[in-house]
């Protein structure tokens, strides 16, 4: 087993903690290509020096090592994976035409700046804060749910980025859900069924956590801030 | 090919980026000032960016692409025959996105801090942000652009920083880039090249509205400018 500071010369690492959305992008992108890998779990109550070295400005995961070089922040790494193991046999995330690309990019990027953020509020407060975030939220999903429209995918006929962007949230989902007391299901079926389509696809199942073991670390991490 | 719009707005170094990247292609475009400063949003900016409803946006064609990053790296991709903004190695790409990113989010909220603070909390943004400046001037490992010998993807989306930093050092009565000779070079090596010299906003005229803008945002917390 490497030493916890030590990356091998050759081959694919990827430092990750289990309920992380960000790491997930990576697991599925990962496994979208076939690619062989190993996976490093970090504590990040005691990060390794592995990943202090790594992601110095940062600090966080998930790392994509690559042949000893690192690549941080998700949707950067999806976008790596895509473009480094591209080629026949391999699917594409993004499409070639470089307005369904800019799509894409823009979408997945909605997800960044709106998702973690007012999730996180639905869980970590109460009262009027909370109900802000509601609105949000749904403000969000009524989005999200238009752009998918009547594709199967985000990507179209094809599973994509933004596809990997999103569906790494709906593990999440039930978290969400279970504070702001409102069915993801009754509220948003279209985006429920694209949830399902995409846990049909191995690379997304395998890479997803339980929702109620999320729900639960939720739970564990409500006690160590005191939130109740 | 299609027609090229902007929607922006003269004094947005977001807005700036766009015209950057597209006269760097040599392409030709239609500017749009968007009303922001009396909040008088067009219909076009509206209808082009329901989401966000903010400047920039690129209409190509009738298409519409939002969020400055994005447009930058569509404006790469539709016209190959201009300069190449991103590297065309992967591990390359993904470094020069990690410092542009990096720029949006540690070192854009940085500068709005020393920006709209006075007393002690403009000095902890300033120490803040010269953090970050520093570390971010590492990432140019002594090349003389981000892109190297000519402009790239970083350059174009932190490249603003060069045109408003001295001004804000004026404004806010706060020295950010003294101590930092990577990131003034940088500044010099940005400012000269032809493309980002035709787009700068007139610096009297910017000057002003963000003096102004400083006094009202301190007016409302109670502060002295």
């Amino acid at each position: 087993m490497a030493a916890a500071s030590e990356v091998p010369d050759h081959g694919v690492v990827l430092l990750d903690f289990w309920p992380s959305m960000f790491g997930i992008r990576a697991r599925i992108a990962l496994a979208e290509k076939g690619v062989e890998y190993e996976y490093r779990s970090e504590n990040l109550a005691n990060k390794s020096p592995a990943l202090l070295r790594l992601n110095p400005v940062h600090k966080k995961i998930p790392v994509l090592v690559h042949d000893g070089r690192p690549v941080c922040e998700s949707l950067i790494i999806v976008q790596y994976i895509d473009e480094t193991w591209a080629g026949p046999g391999r699917p594409a995330f993004l499409p070639s035409d470089p307005y369904a690309r800019a799509r894409a990019r823009f979408w997945a990027d909605f997800v960044d700046k709106k998702i973690f953020d007012i999730g996180s509020r639905l869980w970590k407060t109460k009262g009027e804060t909370q109900q802000q975030a509601k609105q949000e939220f749904v403000e969000a999903m009524k989005l999200l749910e238009g752009e998918l429209g009547d594709k199967p995918y985000f990507g179209g006929e094809n599973f994509g980025y933004m596809d990997i962007a999103l569906v790494a949230f709906s593990c999440w989902f039930h978290t969400y859900e279970t504070h702001a007391d409102f069915s993801m299901e009754a509220e948003w079926p279209k985006l429920m069924a694209w949830v399902k389509r995409c846990q049909e696809r191995e690379s997304v199942s395998k890479s997803l956590p339980d929702p109620v073991k999320v729900l639960g670390f939720v739970g564990v991490l409500k006690k160590k801030y005191g939130i109740e | 090919m299609g027609e090229v719009k902007v929607l922006g707005m003269w004094a947005s170094p977001f807005s700036l980026r766009v015209e950057w990247a597209l006269k760097l292609k040599g392409v030709e475009y239609e500017f749009a000032n968007e009303d922001l400063l009396n909040n008088n949003k067009s219909a076009e900016l509206l209808r082009y960016n329901p989401v966000y409803k903010k400047v920039p946006v690129l209409v190509h064609g009738g298409h519409p692409v939002a969020e400055s990053l994005v447009i930058i790296e569509y404006i790469d991709e539709v016209w190959k025959d201009g300069p190449a903004f991103l590297p065309t190695d992967p591990y390359e790409r993904a470094q020069a996105r990690f410092w542009a990113r990096f720029t949006e989010d540690k070192i854009l909220p940085g500068i709005f801090g020393v920006y709209s603070r006075a007393g002690e909390e403009q000095k902890k943004a300033a120490e803040e942000l010269k953090e970050n400046l520093k570390t971010f001037g590492g990432a140019l490992k002594g090349k003389k652009l981000f892109g190297g010998e000519t402009i790239g993807y970083v350059d174009i989306v932190a490249g603003w920083l060069a045109y408003w930093i001295p001004m804000i050092e004026e404004i806010a009565g706060v020295r950010i880039v003294e101590e930092l000779p990577e990131i003034r070079a940088w500044f010099d090596k940005f400012l000269v090249v032809e493309a980002v010299k035709q787009c700068l906003p007139p610096r009297e005229k910017l000057y002003d509205l963000n003096r102004k803008r400083r006094e009202n945002l301190l007016a409302t917390q109670g502060g002295h400018p």
